[in-house]
């Protein structure tokens, strides 16, 4: 009895929370490391341009809901996000025009591509919030529980609770079957094809006929719909504040990096890396320690929780300083 | 010459007495930053109080005031201290703020008691605020948090409760409020399992709500903000099945609490300072009228500032901050005829006739020595998925 509710505190407060979290950051690490990989920089915009994503998903769910569709037992949102993802890619290809196409132009060094993504990050991050503000926002409709901790209490006998929730189910799901069909897209069709040859050398791409505006207009449109679906699904199960995605834009660079930059495989790797390390390092083990007949004063917590972001920070710094291409394998940063 | 300079002076003087003037007031509150959703209603609250004086025409001799609003940012001490520097040499009279209780400890040290500028802040509820030196230049109509770390005490073992856990926003007022209440809970028996801070502004929970679970406790203290941090933690603790009593202190109790929970709260409880009654009744429907929600948090303590600037200002007969500032305790304490919200103009006429006021506003402001609200406490709770007052403390 006590190893099944050391078990179920283990699930409930560490592998379901860390799991979705690892998809969330696999998806936006995908998104960062495709950019890296075709357009050759690290795009600090990408947490904005999560949190621009998930406000016109937003705005279209409030707009569903107000005309009475629901998509019941799923949430709303989810038939928000093709047409959230268009506006997105919109915005998207509307600044690559005005202003990293001029950069490309010019060849300009990496270095300045990432600081004019710092700019473009600050501006989508005022975009965001002139429009749909700064409060925190919930947009979950739906089935909020799969499992609730009352009932599960009562089905097993078990002193511990276990909470899974529609959201994290959907999260997972929606993270699989995307990095599915990208992959799909990028080794069996023409147009994913033409974009590793653009990643592997500009100039032979192009005498191959293949043309680099295309290649950079779909990297743009997948790293858009990356981004929303990232922002929507990590805002459908936690909340949506629009300065939040600023934050998780440091474990997704982790896991980005962790993962080899630039290798898609690694970055789904170095998502559930990150998310699993930064949740079991935070976590206190003393009830499990209990139930497994270890009593302990202390908390048996590794790391305080306000420290949370420096496990991102320390997983960097590690593989950095012993394999800086990346546990796959990328380019080296 | 020095005869004809003298004359001037005097000239200058009196003329600056007696004429109607532009009396500008600063609104220094965090528009930007942890807690800019509050501060919009705050600032309603504080104009809402200004035109009321203008409207009456019956401040010193015609005088009006002008609020000035500037962005203290809440967090940074640097901005805040910048922002009220604005405020000073833009020529302010006073100034209803800071907000929140760091950045108006910077602010008052480096700007308001140097410069001699009255700062009346209607949330700033630190503990430390109490023992600052503030050469008799900084008042709050809010009361300090130790007296809620008591009450809140109280509250939780009359309930039969004697072993909680407590969850902080990890700032000056989240700090205070939780050392005050678990020294309080301490002395009077209880246990307090442990006592982490949590960041506001995140979008997840979970790990602290797993810290707070493994310590255990029978129900969880939140010291936190409604809007922030606070109900993150809350909401991470309903769905983990970590907890399912909480309490509830000032910056969580409202109705945006009960939005987002509804009857998921039923056996939790919580306080606020307020004063239930015609005050407060009548400050809801003048911001009503005035298109703002008056119940919003520290809406009616702000309303209570800015009129207690105007009221000292006509007690002393002058804007001179350094003049006025003896005047504030007298006009928001007994003896006097009781002035309501509304009533500022009755205020100011009985004033002009030299008469004692006993300023109560919306939140019943009574202020005791250095310069805070006495603080009456209403005890919540949320059965059936409606806020309900139970007592007052």
């Amino acid at each position: 009895m006590d190893l099944l509710n050391a078990l179920v505190a283990v699930l409930n407060f560490v592998v379901i929370p860390a799991t979705a979290y690892g998809a969330q950051l696999a998806l936006g690490a995908l998104g960062v490391t495709l950019i890296y990989g075709i357009l050759r920089f690290s795009n600090f915009a990408h947490g904005d341009t999560m949190a621009f994503g998930t406000a016109m998903v937003i705005l279209l769910t409030w707009g569903l809901q107000g005309l009475g569709i629901a998509l019941t037992p799923l949430p709303t949102a989810l038939l928000a996000l093709p047409v959230a993802i268009a506006l997105t890619a919109l915005l998207m290809l509307g600044t690559d025009r005005v202003v990293y196409r001029f950069y490309r132009r010019k060849r300009a060094a990496p270095i300045i591509f990432v600081m004019a993504s710092v700019g473009v990050m600050f501006i989508m991050n005022g975009l965001t919030r002139l429009v749909i503000g700064v409060d925190e926002i919930r947009f979950d409709d739906g089935a909020r529980f799969i499992i609730g901790v009352a009932d599960f209490r009562r089905w097993t006998g078990l002193e511990e609770g276990l909470a899974l929730r529609g959201t994290q189910v959907i999260t997972v799901a929606a993270a699989a079957l995307t990095v599915a069909w990208l992959f799909w897209f990028l080794n069996r069709t023409r147009s994913g094809k033409a974009m590793r040859a653009y990643s592997d050398n500009e100039d032979l791409a192009l005498l191959s006929g293949i043309d680099p505006e295309r290649v950079v207009r779909q990297t743009w449109i997948i790293a858009a719909a990356l981004a929303t679906l990232a922002g929507t699904l990590y805002g459908l199960d936690k909340s949506f504040r629009a300065f939040t995605y600023f934050q998780i834009l440091l474990p997704i660079f982790a896991a980005a990096i962790v993962g080899g930059l630039g290798n898609p495989l690694g970055a789904i790797a170095g998502g559930f890396i990150v998310a699993f390390s930064e949740v079991a390092v935070t976590y206190p083990w003393r009830k499990i320690a209990a139930y497994l007949g270890w009593e302990s004063d202390g908390l048996m917590q590794l790391l305080s929780t306000e420290y949370k972001f420096a496990v991102s920070f320390v997983i960097l710094i590690v593989v950095l300083l012993f394999r800086p291409t990346g546990l796959f394998r990328g380019k080296s940063v | 010459m020095k005869k004809l300079l003298l004359a001037t002076a005097a000239t200058a003087l009196v003329a600056g007495a007696a004429g109607a003037e532009e009396i500008k007031v600063g609104i220094s509150m965090g528009y930007t930053g942890p807690l800019e959703s509050m501060a919009p209603d705050i600032e309603n609250g504080a104009v809402l109080a200004m035109d009321e004086v203008n409207a009456s025409g019956l401040l010193l001799d015609g005088s009006t005031l002008v609020p000035v609003p500037a962005d203290n940012t809440c967090a940074d001490a640097s901005a805040s201290v910048a922002a009220v520097e604005r405020l000073a040499s833009e020529g302010v009279k006073g100034i209803v703020g800071g907000m929140c209780s760091g950045e108006t400890i910077a602010s008052l040290e480096a700007v308001g008691v140097p410069q001699g500028i009255v700062m009346i802040s209607p949330s700033a509820t630190s503990p430390a605020l109490s023992t600052i030196d503030d050469r008799g230049f900084f008042f709050r109509t809010s009361p300090s948090d130790a007296r809620q770390g008591e009450v809140m005490a109280d509250i939780i073992l009359e309930r039969g409760i004697d072993n909680v856990a407590v969850t902080y926003t990890n700032n000056d007022y989240g700090k205070g409020l939780a050392e005050s209440f678990q020294q309080a809970f301490e002395e009077k028996g209880g246990t307090v399992t442990i006592s982490a801070a949590h960041e506001d502004g995140k979008g997840d929970y979970s790990a602290e709500v797993a810290a707070l679970d493994a310590a255990g406790g029978d129900a969880l203290v939140v010291a936190g903000y409604v809007d922030q941090g606070g109900s993150g933690v809350v909401r991470a603790a309903l769905d983990s099945g970590a907890f399912d009593t909480f309490v509830f202190p000032d910056g969580m109790v409202g109705q945006p609490l009960v939005d987002r929970f509804g009857t998921e709260l039923e056996t939790s409880f919580g306080q606020n300072p307020s004063s239930e009654g015609e005050g407060r009744d009548t400050f809801l429907k003048l911001a009503s009228d005035a298109d703002f929600e008056g119940s919003s948090a520290f809406a009616a303590e702000a309303y209570d500032a800015a009129s207690l600037i105007a009221l000292a200002m006509q007690a002393a007969g002058t804007s001179d901050p350094k003049v006025y500032k003896d005047k504030v305790m007298d006009v928001a304490n007994a003896p006097g005829e009781k002035i309501l919200p509304g009533q500022l103009a009755r205020g100011l006429e009985l004033l002009a006739a030299g008469e004692d006021i006993d300023f109560d506003g919306a939140t019943g402001v009574e202020l005791v020595e250095p310069g805070e609200s006495a603080g009456i406490y209403r005890e919540v709770d949320f059965k059936g998925g409606t806020l309900n007052a139970v007592k007052f403390h």
